[in-house]
């Protein structure tokens, strides 16, 4: 995280194309990276906070659930015998307190547990799956964003015309349809019911076959990306409808500038904070697995996993998943700050 | 330099007869150049839920060559409206009706498709707004600002139109132009702002400039500064300007002739110092009377003009500023007055009755514009009817829309 945060301050997109270094307007070097280590001092804590609190609500939370984690492990014919053993071998008969401060000591040290179910390291669960969520949340993000951007600044333009009324009706459907029937409905048109060109189950890994990979995350990718665009579409196209009512837009026309340059130059960038805090908010969510894509799908991503781990009450595979979940919040937060700064000149200022 | 073909505007010039009539009528002997702008009849009605507002409703104008020409107004008086039709700016939509001809040049630009206009937009017209806060864009640098209009025009590469951007902010008389064309509008004060939007206007050397209330937003010391630079910016380009605004201490200094505009139409109409010499329309004087004079009591009374701008949704039949006119007579209430030549005025008092203005009839014309004085009323300031008018309304104490008036008062 701290290297993305380093890696800003010459993330200045336009500084480079227009002057030579060393800008004697800027304030002296020292001082800007102090200012900065603040900055980030501040977030690091920020999110240090935010873990510890998440983390204890989940450890609490799964504790009042019903049901009991070493009945699960010792299977449906134990004596309550021996699952008072299996409680004591897990450690289940501690304190909740106890086993979370134990559990967060493991987590410094880099050892989130083993599950209970598989005794699979939580930490190797989490390397095979935070990848395959993380593939697939950022194929539909793209997705989403590359449909939705054209389509609003054009009916943003255009308001009320042909391309603003369809996407509009064709973006609510999508919207109001939830995930588990948009999927169906993709998985009959292409894998299976009108067509078979994609498969409807499954995931392939990327270094194993990059086409098959891209073939089994498509449907997923699609059934996500959908109703975003849409909302998407409808953000960025108030936003734009606005920007386009003020002066500079009438002066940057006085100019002469053509209709395009005009939209994408002027008006998009100053349009885009909504969309920009939105699109990170649901990448937040979507690193964190989508849960019930993943399991229509069987992709075997975070989302899956957590879902699972609810079932058996694999609070350490639960614990693993929130903490991954939590971490990735807190970072595209950071991000989008960070986005906001290269975007709007004025809001660097600020610091 | 542009699209527009020499051709075709010089056979028009030869065919197209004189208008007669208008505002912008001119003497036996100073036909021989033609208005660089000319508006005919403009009209903009925009369609609202509440009715058609008429915003401008058939105003004729014409701006010459290097000539500064001021349109007065209140608020709601159509003046910006005005401006931005003759510029194009205003196109028509689906709730805007437009009619009227603009000719720049001897071309009808009121018939040209957008992306012609758009040729001529910041290369042959160019703009400048009121509120320099809000009419740069926040989040691009003020350097690529002023070279997006040098690349798209000129033609010139990123390289040299960065040099021309510095040099250009030179001459507008900001300081550390090598610094300011990499900082953004935000690191700029609302002075220094204007002059960037100036440096923009004039970057392609443009030949008509629109000025839509250059200094209405600035601080008092900041407006002469930059009504000094569009001065002498406008004379060593040999410009034409068009200043739009309400404030008639703007256009007394610095403009050759004046257009007074009142609910979308053209009042009054003379050279700015025949005008303030001798204004005709109770509302020209009206608004004269309204400004403090420079010279005199601290403490002197403002002379405000009753009421508001009149309802452009429901005009009145007859004269709009009739309700706010300190001379309304029943005829002002039901017939709309005509556009009339000054000159036909026989045996008009001159000076008429504006405080400070310089006494000593009509002043002489300036060189070049030998333009008509035109008014809009019944019952105009300075002459026998429009004295009688004044004095029946004092005497019954009110005017004949019912607005209470009292002696001291006019």
């Amino acid at each position: 995280m701290s290297a993305g945060l380093a890696a800003s301050p010459a993330a200045d997109p336009t500084a480079g194309a227009t002057v030579a270094a060393g800008a004697p307007a800027r304030a002296p070097r020292g001082r800007r990276q102090r200012r900065f280590a603040a900055v980030v001092g501040k977030r690091l804590l920020h999110l240090l906070i935010v873990l510890l609190l998440v983390t204890f609500a989940s450890f609490a939370i799964t504790d009042l659930l019903p049901g009991d984690a070493a009945a699960t492990v010792a299977g449906e014919n134990a004596t309550p015998e021996q699952i008072a053993a299996v409680r004591t071998e897990l450690g289940l008969d501690r304190p909740m307190i106890v086993r979370y401060f134990d559990w967060l000591g493991g987590v410094l040290t880099g050892d989130l547990g083993n599950s209970f179910r598989t005794g699979q390291p939580v930490t190797e669960a989490l390397a095979q799956r935070i990848p395959v969520s993380f593939e697939i949340a950022v194929v539909a993000q793209i997705l989403a964003l590359l449909v939705a951007i054209p389509l609003a600044v054009y009916s943003a333009y255009r308001p009320g015309k042909l391309i603003d009324r369809s996407s509009m009706a064709i973006g609510f459907g999508a919207a109001a349809m939830p995930h588990f029937i948009l999927g169906m409905v993709l998985i009959l048109l292409f894998a299976g019911g009108l067509s078979s060109i994609l498969p409807a189950t499954g995931f392939v890994g990327f270094f194993d076959d990059p086409l098959g990979n891209l073939k089994s995350i498509i449907l997923p990718c699609l059934t996500l990306m959908l109703g975003e665009a849409a909302v998407y579409r409808q953000l960025l196209r108030s936003d734009m409808i606005s920007t386009l009512q003020e002066d500079f837009i009438l002066m940057a026309r006085s100019k002469g500038l053509s209709p395009r340059r005009i939209l994408f130059r002027h008006a998009l960038r100053p349009s885009s904070f909504s969309l920009i805090t939105l699109a990170g908010v649901n990448m937040g969510r979507l690193l964190g697995g989508a849960i019930v894509v993943e399991v229509m799908f069987a992709i075997p991503g975070l989302g899956q996993m957590v879902a699972q781990a609810v079932y058996d009450r694999d609070y350490l595979m639960l614990q693993g998943g929130i903490l991954v979940i939590a971490v990735s919040y807190v970072v595209i937060n950071a991000l989008i700050d960070l986005l906001y700064a290269a975007l709007d000149p004025r809001v660097r200022r600020r610091g | 330099m542009t699209s527009i073909d020499a051709g075709p505007a010089d056979q028009r010039r030869d065919t197209r007869p004189p208008a007669a009539g208008s505002a912008q009528t001119t003497a036996p002997g100073a036909t021989a150049t033609r208005p660089l702008l000319e508006v005919d009849q403009l009209r903009v009605h925009f369609a609202t839920p509440a009715g058609l507002v008429r915003a401008v409703d058939g105003v004729s104008l014409s701006v010459r060559a290097g000539e500064v020409l001021g349109v007065v107004g209140e608020s709601g008086s159509g003046k910006t409206v005005m401006s931005r039709r003759a510029m194009g700016l205003v196109g028509p939509g689906t709730t805007t009706r437009l009619s009227g001809t603009v000719r720049y040049d001897g071309t009808e630009i009121s018939a040209l498709p957008p992306a012609e206009l758009s040729k001529l937009w910041g290369s042959e017209m160019a703009m400048i707004l009121q509120d320099p806060m809000t009419s740069l864009n926040p989040v691009k640098r003020v350097g690529e600002q002023i070279g997006e209009s040098l690349r798209r025009h000129l033609g010139l590469d990123r390289a040299a139109a960065h040099q021309r951007a510095v040099q250009l902010l030179r001459s507008v008389g900001l300081s550390e132009p090598e610094r300011r064309v990499r900082q953004y509008p935000h690191e700029l004060s609302g002075g220094m702002r204007q002059r960037v939007t100036i440096a923009i206007a004039l970057s392609c050397d443009p030949r008509l400039l629109f000025a839509d209330e250059p200094t209405t937003a600035l601080d008092v010391t900041v407006q002469a500064q930059i009504l000094e630079l569009l001065a002498r910016q406008q004379a060593e380009h040999r410009m034409a300007m068009m200043i739009v605004t309400h404030d008639l201490r703007v256009v007394r200094g610095h403009t050759d002739r004046v257009v007074v505009m009142y609910a979308g139409k053209v009042v009054e109409a003379a050279p700015t110092r025949t005008l303030f010499a001798a204004p005709r329309m109770p509302y020209t004087e009206a608004l004269m009377n309204a400004v403090p004079p420079l010279t005199g009591s601290n403490h002197a009374v403002l002379r405000v003009i009753p009421g508001r701008p009149p309802n452009l949704l429901a005009p009145p039949p007859g004269c709009a500023f009739a309700p706010r006119c300190a001379s309304a007579q029943e005829r002002c209430l039901t017939e709309m007055p005509p556009l009339r030549s000054a000159a036909d005025l026989a045996g008009a008092s001159p000076g008429g009755s504006a405080a400070g203005a310089p006494a000593g009839g009509p002043a002489p014309a300036i060189a070049g514009t030998p333009d008509d004085h035109v008014y809009r009323c019944w019952y105009p300031v300075g002459t026998e009817a429009g004295d009688e008018a004044r004095r029946t309304n004092i005497e019954r104490g009110h005017t004949a829309a019912g607005t209470p008036i009292l002696a001291e008062a006019v």
